[in-house]
């Protein structure tokens, strides 16, 4: 379709399950109220055996109250085989992939509800670059982490290319993961 | 103690076309500038600046360009005096010398507190520029023996020693500056957040020209989407003269681009890994822009080439020697901190409806989109003062000056 679809989809309204009028007042809230957005993400993590974790996550500090998820979650992690661990489930790096992932793709279905434009299919293949060199301590001129990341998108939707490209540039734009890969962030570890 | 009807504050273009209007309206004002008139232009520009907009655009009320090259682009130094040309004309009442430090509510509307006396005036009009250096906190953690020079102060390249100069910011100001020292023998990075990418001229003419002619200039405030977001938006890579300083010019002539200067650690400069998405939004930007003007005139218009994204680095060592110097093009913001009145919004910005703040009698003008996206260029303020001197009348309770009073916001 060449159109914009404001002007041809009238009768059916754009749809991507996606409320973004409460969004939208969530940030005019937020205007007058800056201090309910200020929030605390949690998760607890628990050894279980070789490098097997299990990480739990349900409640977390928001809208300046305490919150919850409907119910916890739990994530293991583990390493594969040919690192000679059992392979319990997927390791902390590709973690961070499902994160990045997720993140964009939610995004891009919130502006192009916004945008009104309707999604059909969207799929990304998510792919990072590591040397194992650096978390081996086997050369110190290599990093532990990620080398160069990319994300391939495959987007179905009643708009142009461009329109499309739009979506893809400003999800990145508000991504939390995108920004929190792309920018330094303060770590601080403690033991009690 | 003297009274008058109307303090203007600043008397820059945009205090000076609302005294135009003002007067026009026989409204008793005075106009109290700090320095001299048009004292930004004389003492916050460097030598070889020229204003982005061509001459036929420097527009004030009552007056056009004048000289014979409409085409051209006026240097700041030009550009003051014909500012100072321009009150000398009206007879604007202008105070030079005469800081303000304190706008309070008062017995007639407003006390305005300067270092030789109090007014008393029934409205206010802050017309003050943005004369103030956004520069982050992380400037402070610079090592010592690197220049830091905010972009307020950059007046030619010879203030910065020889060597590499990380220039932070890729608005006018950082491309202008970034170039003006790789020219100089001084290798430059710049370092490139968001950015609005203009070529200075599309199908032989000004792409200002065609913003004026397909009508983008005249979208009002309250009809664009993300008024904050527009607001803030960082000026288009232009420079007064026939040339390109976008990211593809300055690559081209040395200047290493990487991404948005993150911050510093242990001694390394922190880019941000987002330069490909940040030239992705512009480049998109720039195509709809395009795309609007091709729709007015007709037929298609040769595309500049999309930004080429380099594979940056991500860090940079401050203590290495190959960078000797910073200059923070981090944005300009205006000073309104004398206004001792509850119209602050919770990040310290002062609340406007169009430049009519939420305190009756208090009026702004000369910031980016204020009523309209002309707003932003000198050439903004004429209809500007028009709108919010009818505003101010009406506020006064003049007659015949009530319905144009409707007019703003």
């Amino acid at each position: 379709m060449e159109n914009h679809p404001m002007t041809t989809t009238i009768d059916t309204p754009v749809d991507n399950g996606v409320n973004v009028e409460a969004l939208l007042g969530a940030r005019n809230a937020l205007a007058e109220n800056p201090e309910i957005a200020q929030f605390e993400w949690r998760s607890t993590v628990t050894w279980m055996n070789g490098t097997h974790s299990r990480s739990e996550v349900e409640g977390f500090f928001g809208f300046s109250d305490e919150q919850a998820h409907h119910t916890s979650f739990t994530f293991d992690a583990d390493h594969p085989l040919q690192f000679a661990a059992e392979d319990n489930s997927i390791t902390p790096v590709e973690f961070v992939l499902v994160a990045l992932g997720s993140c964009l793709t939610g995004g891009i279905a919130a502006i192009a509800q916004q945008r009104q434009i309707q999604l059909r299919s969207v799929s990304a293949t998510v792919s990072a670059d590591m040397d194992l060199h650096g978390i081996l301590g086997a050369d110190p001129d290599v990093r532990n982490g990620f080398s160069n990341v990319r994300v391939a998108y495959e987007i179905d939707a009643d708009a142009t290319k461009a329109e499309i490209e739009a979506l893809v540039a400003q999800s990145q734009k508000r991504s939390a993961v995108f920004d929190i890969m792309t920018n330094p962030t303060d770590v601080t570890v403690t033991v009690s | 103690m003297p009274t008058t009807s109307v303090v203007v504050v600043g008397a820059g273009h945009a205090g000076l076309a609302m005294s135009r209007h003002l007067a026009d309206l026989s409204i008793d004002h005075v106009v109290l500038e700090r320095g001299e008139v048009a004292n930004s232009w004389r003492t916050q520009r460097w030598e070889s600046l020229r204003l982005l907009t061509p001459n036929w655009m420097t527009r004030l009320p009552g007056f056009a360009y004048p000289g014979d090259d409409p085409g051209g682009y006026q240097s700041a130094a030009d550009f003051a005096r014909l500012v100072t040309h321009y009150a000398e004309v009206c007879d604007a009442p202008v105070l030079t010398g005469t800081r303000v430090t304190r706008v309070a509510p008062g017995g007639l509307g407003f006390d305005v507190t300067t270092f030789s006396g109090t007014w008393h005036a029934r409205a206010v009009v802050m017309a003050v520029g943005a004369t103030r250096a956004a520069v982050p906190l992380v400037s402070r953690q610079l090592p010592d023996d690197l220049v830091s020079l905010p972009a307020l102060d950059y007046r030619h390249p010879d203030q910065l020693p020889s060597g590499g100069v990380l220039v932070v910011g890729a608005s006018a100001s950082g491309v202008q500056i970034a170039e003006e020292l790789q020219l100089s023998g001084r290798p430059v990075t710049l370092a490139v957040g968001e950015h609005v990418r203009a070529p200075r001229r599309y199908r032989d003419r000004d792409l200002l020209w065609w913003m004026d002619a397909i009508g983008v200039l005249d979208e009002r405030y309250d009809e664009v989407d993300d008024l904050v977001r527009a607001r803030h938006l960082p000026s288009l890579q232009l420079v007064g003269g026939p040339r390109d300083v976008d990211l593809n010019a300055l690559q081209a002539a040395g200047v290493q681009v990487v991404g948005r200067f993150a911050g510093i650690r242990h001694g390394q400069a922190q880019l941000s890994g987002s330069l490909a998405n940040v030239c992705s939004l512009a480049d998109l930007k720039l195509v709809r822009l395009l795309d609007r003007i091709d729709e007015y005139a007709g037929g298609r218009g040769e595309r500049p080439d999309p930004t080429h994204v380099p594979r940056a680095r991500l860090g940079m060592d401050l203590g290495s020697g190959e960078i000797r110097s910073v200059v923070w093009a981090t944005g300009f913001q205006p000073d309104h901190s004398l206004l001792d009145l509850p119209v602050f919004d919770p990040h310290g910005r002062l609340r406007h409806d169009g430049g009519v703040a939420p305190w009756p009698g208090l009026y702004v003008i000369g910031l980016p989109l204020l009523r309209r996206r002309r707003s932003t260029y000198i050439d903004g303020a004429r209809s500007d003062a028009a709108d919010l001197a009818a505003h101010l009348a009406g506020h006064l309770g003049l007659a015949g000056a009530a319905s144009r009073g409707d007019t703003a916001p």
